[in-house]
Order: C-alpha cells, then sequence, then structure tokens
C-alpha cells in the first residue's frame, strides 16, 4: 500500500522542503521506496537541497502532459537506494497542473510499488498548495514558532478538512501531524518565542517533532544533502526521531527542547 | 544588550505570552467560521458595520462564536472597546443589543 504524504504550511520559508528532503531520504534510509515530488512549480528548489540539480531533464509538468515517462523522469539518488526525485518545472507556472494529470502520476507512482511519496507543498493556500495536498492520506504540517506561521498552519488544517481527496469522498480524515521548525529553546526560556506546548495547545494535533535551529540546515543545503544524512548534528537527528514517530514509535521522547545552560559571563554579555 | 537583559525582570520580556493570546483569537475566529454555519462570516461583517457606526474599532474587535448547549445553538459575540471609548460605550451597547437581537433573528433562535 502507497501512503502519500504532503509537507504543508501555508507560510513560505518555515522549511517544508527542507522537512520533505529529510522526511523522504529517512524513509528511503529505511528501506522504503520513496519519491520526494517538487510540487513548487515555477520555483523549483528541492532538487537544490537533495543535490540532484544537474541531472534534471524532465519534470512534473511534462510527466503530467504526458511529454516524458515516468522512468525518464524520475530522479534516482546517488546516495541511497530506493530514494527518487520528481522535480517541479522551472518554467512554467502552477496553472500547468491539474487534478486529472496529479491523478494519473500518482496512479502511476502506485503501479511502480512506490511505499511513500512525499508530496512538497508550495507556499500559500491558493491552487498550488490545494493540488500538492489534494491526494494526500497524512499531512506534516510544518510550523515555526511565530504567530503568522502558527496562524497559516490552522488555515492549512482548515483546508486538509474540507479541500483534500478524502474529505471530499467522505473517506477517513487526513492525519495531521505538527512538525515544529526552527524552533530556539534559548528564546523560548527568554519567554520571547512560542513554546512546543504553546503551538501544541493551539493548533490541537498530535505533535510529530522539533527541529531546533540550526547552523548546519544551510551547510547542507549549500552541499546539496539532506541534513538527515548529517547523524551528528541535532537537526538530523531530530529529524530522525520524527521518522521513527511517523513509521509508529509514538511514545517516543523529544529531544532539543532545552536551552543549553548559560554560564554567568554569557548571561551577562551574550 | 546582554549586560541589560541580564537585569532586566524576565516578566517585562513576555512576548510569547502576547502570541499566544493574540493567536487564541485569530484561531478562534478562524474555526468558527469554517464550522459554524454558513451565514456566519456574513453575519459578522454585518454586525461589525453596525458597531463600527458608533464607535471606531478593528476588524479584529468583535469575536463570534457558536456554541453547543443541551440542545440549542448560542451566538456568542464579544465586543473589544478600544481603550479611549468610554464615552461611546452607551453607544455601543445599544450598538450590541441590536446585533444581538439581529443574530436571534438569523439563527432563528
Ligand atoms: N531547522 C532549521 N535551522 C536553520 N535554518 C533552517 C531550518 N529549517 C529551514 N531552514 C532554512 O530556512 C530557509 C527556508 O527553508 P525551506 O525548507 O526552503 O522552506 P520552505 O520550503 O517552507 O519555503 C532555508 O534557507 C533553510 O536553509
Ligand atoms: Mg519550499
Amino acid at each position: 500500500m502507497t501512503k502519500t504524504i504532503v509537507v504543508t504550511s501555508g507560510k513560505g520559508g518555515v522549511g517544508k522542503t527542507t522537512t520533505s528532503a529529510s522526511i523522504a531520504t529517512g524513509l528511503a534510509k529505511r528501506g522504503y521506496k520513496t519519491v520526494v515530488i517538487d510540487f513548487d512549480v515555477g520555483l523549483r528548489n528541492l532538487d537544490l537541497v537533495m543535490g540532484c540539480e544537474r541531472r534534471v531533464v524532465y519534470d512534473l509538468v511534462n510527466l503530467v502532459n504526458q511529454e516524458s515517462s515516468l522512468h525518464q523522469t524520475l530522479i534516482k539518488d546517488k546516495r541511497i537506494e530506493n530514494l527518487y526525485i520528481l522535480p517541479a518545472s522551472q518554467t512554467r507556472d502552477k496553472d500547468a497542473l491539474t487534478i486529472e494529470g496529479i491523478a494519473r502520476v500518482m496512479h502511476k507512482l502506485k503501479k511502480s510499488d512506490f511505499d511513500y511519496i512525499i508530496c512538497d507543498s508550495p507556499a500559500g493556500i491558493e491552487k498550488g498548495a490545494k493540488m500538492a495536498l489534494y491526494f494526500a492520506d497524512e499531512a506534516i504540517v510544518t510550523t515555526n514558532p511565530e504567530v503568522s506561521s502558527v496562524r497559516d498552519s490552522d488555515r492549512i488544517l482548515g483546508i486538509l478538512q474540507s479541500e483534500s481527496k478524502r474529505s471530499k469522498m467522505n473517506e477517513e480524515p487526513v492525519k495531521e501531524h505538527l512538525l515544529i521548525t526552527r524552533y530556539n529553546p534559548g528564546r523560548v526560556k527568554d519567554g520571547q518565542m512560542l513554546s512546543v506546548d504553546d503551538i501544541v495547545d493551539l493548533l490541537a494535533i498530535p505533535l510529530l517533532g522539533i527541529i531546533p535551529e540550526s547552523p548546519t540546515v544551510l551547510d547542507c543545503s549549500n552541499e546539496g544533502k539532506p541534513v538527515i544524512l548529517d547523524d551528528d548534528s541535532e537537526a538530523g537527528q531530530a529529524y530522525s526521531d520524527a521518522i521513527d514517530r511517523l513509521l509508529g514509535e509514538i511514545t517516543k521522547p523529544h529531544r532539543f527542547m532545552e536551552a543549553p545552560k548559560k554560564g554567568f559571563l554569557s548571561r551577562l554579555f551574550g | 544588550m546582554g549586560f541589560f537583559k541580564f537585569f532586566q525582570s524576565s516578566k517585562e520580556d513576555q512576548s510569547a505570552k502576547r502570541a499566544k493570546d493574540r493567536l487564541q483569537v485569530l484561531i478562534a475566529h478562524q474555526r468558527t467560521d469554517r464550522t459554524g454555519p454558513d451565514y456566519l462570516p456574513m453575519l459578522r461583517q454585518d454586525i461589525l458595520d453596525v458597531i463600527k457606526k458608533y464607535v471606531s474599532v478593528g476588524d479584529d474587535a468583535l469575536s463570534v462564536q457558536v456554541d453547543q448547549q443541551d440542545d440549542c445553538d448560542v451566538l456568542e459575540l464579544n465586543i473589544t472597546l478600544p481603550e479611549d471609548a468610554e464615552a461611546t460605550a452607551n453607544a455601543l451597547s445599544v450598538a450590541k443589543r441590536r446585533a444581538q437581537e439581529r443574530a436571534q433573528e438569523a439563527t432563528g433562535a
């Protein structure tokens, strides 16, 4: 059975693409045949984060328009077995996609025995984002500890509950997961940033993980390497924990929520 | 910066608390709009327009919520007055009463 998971948020720049890359890579590393699809038509960057930008020949729009085959369009990852990338088009706009066209692509992927289809949503709550979440069985709602991001996440939850295929067909609702990214425990401790508890209270959906704000994320995206492959980094480990929970280990304790203890001098001058 | 922050009482710095309070209001609005009756957003706008005839308030001054109580729906209106609005409070209470009457008509209560 193929599972389709959308990584969504409403707001831009919160870490959807970073998350899509790491979740897809993590699932493939554990042996699941996984494809990650960039739905950000016109603004693709998943290929950069995955480090396969020079191998893009065809893209999602070609595939939807039946100008290329699935085999020609999928890019096989060079590091991880079982991992494939389906890039977005750089030149077309969002209107190039249709639900019927995406449905055909999803059907082909299911016939090719993929275990997971990860959909990297564009920002916004318009057509592009709706297209990315339409076929989802589960949703990873990516949220920063910030007023506008939390509000947009709530709006996306509304759309998942009323405009996804599952809701339209009166099937079991899309399973929702909250992923808090760019978390800065120090600023939470100082009362300057919403805490994990605040956000869970407000959005009232199960917490999949907390990804700390970390300079390693930028280093990795510079190199074109999903941060989950950096076993030493906190962000990488936090994504790895999130995979465990996604796969059913829901009681796994959350890490990286505490601020490192500051010494007197660094508190005074830091 | 750090030097002064060290001596600052942390209570003065609790902007996260304000963020949470604001979000609670915002999210309650959004949820009412999507789970309440279809006419609710329009009803809310109409009530707001009436309030604005008497007091100058922002769009977030009014929160509208539908609660289930036993076997009837209760429409709850909350209007936040601006600081300097005491003089217009009387006018507002008139506006509020009229709004409630219209809301009751609209829900058929
Ligand atoms: N945990 C993190 N720590 C630090 N920077 C991050 C983190 N997650 C994402 N970023 C950075 O934030 C920016 C936006 O991330 P991206 O994944 O492209 O967001 P989106 O796809 O939601 O627009 C990128 O520069 C990325 O490197
Ligand atoms: Mg993105």
